[in-house]
């Protein structure tokens, strides 16, 4: 029952990639110092060969993972999302115009690294990464959902970009679960509100669905696992079925998929009005992830208090 | 030297010569593109293609092939004069680059036309990318080696230095760095606008073994290329010194001005002038 714990999903992807080094020799995993904390180190013990420690140099990393990805491997290339992100114009013209087959990781997404402050929390990477053609990018909810995600980097041909946490994530799927990519993710039904949320805060939003419906509101939620390719269809479809979406992210509310929501409801008429939700364009700060999400009312009680004032409820 | 090596550089000098006129067509054709690096480096990719670059136009895919990167991508100019020259795609298609719709595009793409290993243009980033391959050939077991050419002022990217340090560190052998030393960039003379000297004690400093030639000499690249694919145990940089514009007067008497300055037909006319073909053309 270990999928049924808590769990990061930096953690959850180390596991993965370590089980699919295995059945996927083509598979290279690439670090800049922090395999420790990114997780990659499980991959990098278990097939040191494949293993390529780049040191603190994050641009030559995505740079020489863009090489062994031209040259028919599958490279995983890892550091926080701060950093790997920030090495922005090497992502876009070593991997993403070049075509090879990239998969970028950061890990330690958003405020929930907590303590280490702004400087560290990558909170504008989304926003990067959807702008690159042929760029997919993907953030998991839980354990299950990270392996899937994995399962499918594993053998998807082209570039991508995976954002994960450094905190603990509630379990949302079970084992029966199948991630697909370009598809939302409806974790529960509603009519009165459709809140949006991926990565981190997916669990924090199930928790102000229960107290929202103490309170008579019956709120959807639903995880948007796949940011890039967005399932247009699908929340067209949902536009049209609830008068109001809130979406919540840990990260600028500019951009991210709040903003990509935004983009698909500007070509549905009589569309649901939208909210969007997360870092409100400020910059981050140090303190415990719990008081972060707390200040940034990206937990249960600080998204239900969204969702009502969007309500006027 | 000998008969055998006589009559390949006197090939070299003949073909060279007229790579330069393609080169200048192109871009008058184009009515813009960088004449100067392009003309700097035309000797050391054609010698390259010619007598070294386990590749061929009939192995551009080939898994195990050799493998160049051109980081320096504005000199781009040279390199499809050269791979058009063996056949990777028509000659005639030179007359479209930069032009909407053109597979020759402004700076390298992959998958636009065959030879072309990685998107440049954005400087300092192939050496990283020629890394990245030369782990993979190693990976892979097979012997392929991995060249990349840069330019003087390429190298005041940090990317190029994390990069040479990372390639000593990984002891790559097979891979061949080679730096267009044409001494003039867009603001002027690379000694003013930003020094790169002792780029040889530097690049020694980072793990790597060097040598400087005359990179128009074609004895001297040569030498230098024979040398660069003996494994060492370490990678290999060869500094080249070139002249910018090299092969046409007005241009070598004025560096600076001709690194991103299309001819005009009346300039393309006294170039080629200066570049005739002894014996016959193509």
């Amino acid at each position: 029952m270990s999928e049924r714990k808590p769990k990061a999903s930096r953690q959850a992807f180390g596991e993965a990639l370590a089980d699919l080094g295995a059945t996927h020799p083509h598979i290279v995993v690439l670090d800049a110092d922090l395999a420790k904390s990114t997780k990659s180190e499980l991959f990098a013990t278990k097939f040191p060969e494949r293993f390529v420690e780049c040191g603190i140099a994050e641009q030559n990393m995505v740079g020489v993972a863009a090489g062994l990805g031209l040259a028919g491997k599958n490279a995983f290339c890892c550091s926080f999302a701060c950093f790997v992100a920030g090495r922005f114009e090497t992502i876009k013209i070593s991997v993403a115009y070049s075509g090879g087959n990239v998969k970028i990781v950061g890990t330690h997404a958003g405020v929930g690294i907590g303590p280490d402050g702004y400087s560290q929390m990558g909170l504008e990477d989304l926003a990067l990464m959807r702008t690159l053609p042929t760029m997919q990018v993907f953030q998991p909810s839980d354990e299950v959902e990270t392996r899937q995600i994995m399962e499918y980097l594993a053998s998807h041909d082209g570039p991508a970009y995976l954002r994960l946490t450094r905190q603990e994530l509630t379990p949302m799927h079970g084992p029966e679960y199948r991630f697909v990519p370009g598809k939302i993710d409806v974790l529960a039904e509603g009519k009165d509100v459709a809140i949006f949320a991926t990565g981190g805060p997916v669990m924090h939003a199930m928790a102000a669905r229960a107290a929202l419906a103490a309170d008579g509101i019956d709120a959807a939620v639903i995880n948007v696992p796949s940011i890039k390719p967005l399932d247009h269809d699908g929340i067209a479809a949902w536009a049209t079925k609830v008068p109001l979406f809130v979406s919540v992210e840990d990260h600028n509310v500019l951009g991210g998929m709040g903003g990509a929501v935004a983009e698909v409801l500007a070509s549905v008429p009589r569309s649901a009005r939208l909210h969007r939700h997360g870092i409100l364009d400020v910059f981050g700060e140090s303190g415990e992830p719990e008081d972060l999400y707390r200040k940034f009312r990206l937990d249960g009680p600080g998204i239900t208090a969204v969702v009502r004032e969007a309500l006027g409820r | 030297m000998t008969q055998d090596r006589q009559t390949a550089v006197a090939a070299l000098d003949a073909q060279c010569t007229r790579l330069r006129r393609d080169i200048l067509e192109m871009i008058t054709e184009a009515g813009s593109g960088h004449p100067g690096g392009s003309l700097s480096a035309v000797d050391l990719i054609a010698t390259l293609y010619a007598h070294h670059l386990r590749q061929g136009a009939a192995r551009a895919s080939d898994p195990t092939r050799d493998r160049f990167v051109l980081s320096k991508g504005h000199g781009v100019p040279a390199l499809y004069a050269v791979l058009a020259e063996h056949g990777y795609f028509p000659h005639a298609d030179l007359k479209s680059l930069r032009k909407l719709g053109s597979p020759l595009q402004g700076h390298p793409v992959v998958g636009t036309v065959p030879g072309i290993e990685a998107c440049t243009g954005s400087l300092g980033q192939g050496l990283s990318v020629a890394v990245g391959m030369a782990l993979a050939a190693r990976l892979d077991g097979h012997d392929a080696r991995t060249w990349c050419l840069m330019g003087d002022g390429e190298i005041q990217e940090g990317q190029v230095w994390e990069a040479l340090m990372s390639a000593s560190k990984f002891r790559l052998d097979n891979l061949v760095g080679i730096l267009d030393f044409n001494k003039a960039q867009i603001d002027g003379l690379v000694k003013d606008v930003m020094p790169i000297e002792p780029v040889e004690d530097k690049a020694r400093s980072f793990g790597w073994l060097t040598r400087r030639i005359d990179g128009h000499d074609f004895e001297q690249i040569l030498s230098a290329y024979a040398w660069a694919e003996v494994p060492e145990g370490l990678p290999k940089l060869i500094v080249a010194d070139t002249i910018k514009g090299k092969g046409v007067s007005f241009m070598e008497s004025d560096l600076v001005k001709w690194h991103g300055v299309a001819t005009t037909r009346e300039q393309l006319e006294k170039a080629l002038s200066e570049l005739s073909v002894k014996g016959a053309g193509r």
